[in-house]
């Protein structure tokens, strides 16, 4: 399976896909953190829904890592929309046919994609928060915020469970994407349907009957990006998230194995 | 390897339904170890669909058939010394040639110094960085030869190779494959070019409708074909009453560019002659000729199109 790994991150690191991917998160992340700090005195607000946070809680050691929490969910949205192209791709470019025939193993293609997938993952994830913390560093001063908090060990913990949970998100937006590809075997489709749920179908769902929420996968993925919410419990989310991934994986994971690759 | 194989591929009653309607019907053929193989048929004839359960991208509704010695139930036992290009090449338009060969060396395992040896071979050595997508349909295809040639295969079985390539490359593929039979590889070729075929195919098998129609030695298909006499009269002006005098004699004529193609055996060449002597015609010329693999496909399969 290893060799299926080295393969597929020799397609994930291709330039047009890495630079872009890079570009992307990086301007997402540095945007969502430079409007924290630089829209601090805003009426409007500086951080999400039109709320606000002020210098006194961005010294506190939380304020290291808020940025790059805004960003989490979009993150899980470029994640879903990669794992949706490079799955899906195999089919409308016919490439998968070339695949197997090289590793007649559909399950190992399968999880040596998905691993692949996850480290390419976790490296954006990695940059976006790199590049988070280091723009509201340079941006502190000018906002009036107070970093001393932001060395201490427990901003230290704090950036570890941060990372850790918009990683988990990403993984599962990422993956969501993954089955959507195995599904429709178009990008273009497996995009369009995933990013049409989670950022829109969901919410207007949500408003609509808001007892929905707790139980729709991307409002749940979200969640263990912000580490849960009084109302919507990290714990939750985890049994939520896992049970829609175990099934849908499974569905996707049965089909890719006994579908014929005819086209 | 099951050494002891004498057949690359053996196919005994292999059948695929779509949908009720049978893609390849109880196929039965055996594709001899170390031969050229010429698979041929019009299309959607079955040919791709038999490639693919061979290949084990499909599973076969009926029957059995065996690659390399090995049962196509277990493709990863046999495919890892199969090379393959289906249905034209396929790779990722925004990676380089070499990094497309690359994927699939270091997915099926093969030494990486192998992709710039196949480039050469194929002679994309100088575009070998260039992206897939800038590729011409003829560089796409030896690009796909170079891939099916990664594993050093035992059998290699290629769909339409010769697809989009100038009569030079056409040339070079001929070479390629005629080299590999020399060391001892098994093809397994189809292709649109019967004359092609002729030319490097010690056996063929056929299709028409699902079904095999023939399955065996190239040899032994023409040389159970009617030949044709054709017979050319010294002046244009004799063809019609030429025409009329072995109409009325029995025999089946067809006019080609002022010469008679009489489909009858060899020994009637004598009777033809003396038959148009007798009519106060003189012959320039009469020969037998074998009719062509071209000729003999569409005869067989009916499709002159």
């Amino acid at each position: 399976m290893i060799r299926v790994v080295i393969a597929e991150l020799r397609k994930l690191r291709r330039p047009s896909l890495l630079l872009g991917t890079i570009a992307t998160v990086g301007g997402l992340s540095a945007l969502f953190t430079s409007i924290v700090f630089l829209m601090i005195d805003s009426e409007d607000g500086n951080t999400k829904r039109g709320e606000s946070i002020g210098p006194k809680e961005l010294s506190e050691a939380l304020g290291l890592v808020y940025g790059f929490k805004l960003v989490g969910t979009f993150l899980g949205v470029v994640a879903l929309c990669i794992f949706a192209s490079q799955t899906a791709q195999e089919y409308s470019l016919g490439t998968l046919r070339n695949l197997l025939v090289r590793q007649p193993s559909r399950m190992k293609i399968l999880a040596g994609k998905f691993i692949a997938m996850k480290l390419f993952a976790l490296v954006m994830v990695l940059f976006a928060g790199a590049l988070s913390i280091a723009i509201s560093y340079a941006l502190a001063g000018r906002a009036k915020v107070d970093t001393t908090a932001w060395g201490t060990s427990a901003a230290m913990h704090i950036l570890f469970e941060s990372a850790l949970n918009i990683f988990l998100a990403t993984l599962c937006f990422g993956t969501f994407g993954m089955i959507l590809g195995l599904l429709f075997r178009s990008p273009i489709s497996a995009i369009a349907v995933g990013v049409l749920w989670n950022l829109i179908l969901e919410n207007i769902l949500a408003a609509l009957i808001n007892s929905t929420a707790k139980w729709l996968p991307g409002i749940n993925f979200a969640n263990l990006g912000e580490g849960g919410n009084p109302d919507l419990t990290y714990k939750h989310s985890i049994a939520i998230s896992l049970s829609y991934l175990i099934i849908g994986g499974a569905i996707a994971a049965i089909l890719f194995k006994k579908r014929d690759v005819a086209n | 390897m099951n050494k002891t194989a004498v057949s690359a591929i053996s196919a005994s009653d292999l059948t695929k339904i779509y949908g009720g309607r049978a893609a390849l019907s109880h196929g039965s053929f055996v594709v001899p170890a170390g031969s050229v193989c010429g698979f041929v048929g019009p299309n959607g004839s079955g040919k791709t669909t038999t490639i693919r359960m061979l290949l084990g991208l499909i599973t076969p509704s009926g029957g059995s058939a065996t690659v390399l010695g090995e049962s196509i139930k277990h493709p990863e036992k046999y495919l890892p010394r199969v090379g393959a290009m289906i249905e034209g090449p396929a790779f990722y338009p925004a990676l380089s040639g070499r990094e497309n060969l690359k994927v699939l060396a270091e997915l099926g395992g093969f030494p990486l110094s192998r992709v710039d040896e196949l480039l050469a071979k194929v002679d994309l050595a100088d575009r070998g960085g260039s992206k897939f997508k800038t590729y011409s349909l003829g560089m796409k295809q030896r690009l796909g030869i170079a891939a099916a040639l990664l594993p050093n295969p035992e059998l290699l079985i290629l769909d339409e190779p010769t697809n989009g390539l100038d009569p030079s490359g056409i040339q070079e593929v001929r070479g390629i494959i005629r080299d590999l039979a020399i060391g001892g590889t098994t093809v397994f070729v189809s292709s649109h070019i019967l004359s092609e075929l002729e030319m490097i195919c010690e056996y063929l098998v056929m299709l028409r409708e699902g079904k095999v129609i023939f399955s065996g030695r190239t040899q032994e298909l023409l040389s159970a074909q009617k030949p044709i006499i054709i017979a050319r009269p010294e002046y244009e002006v004799d063809l019609t009453k030429l025409t009329n005098t072995l109409s009325e004699a029995g025999y089946q004529i067809v006019i080609v560019d002022g010469s008679l193609h009489i489909a009858a055996a060899k020994e009637e060449s004598a009777e033809i002659n003396r038959l148009a002597f007798d009519s106060g015609i003189t012959l320039s010329s009469i020969s037998v000729v074998l009719p062509t693999l071209e000729e003999t496909f569409f005869e067989m399969t009916g499709d002159n199109k």
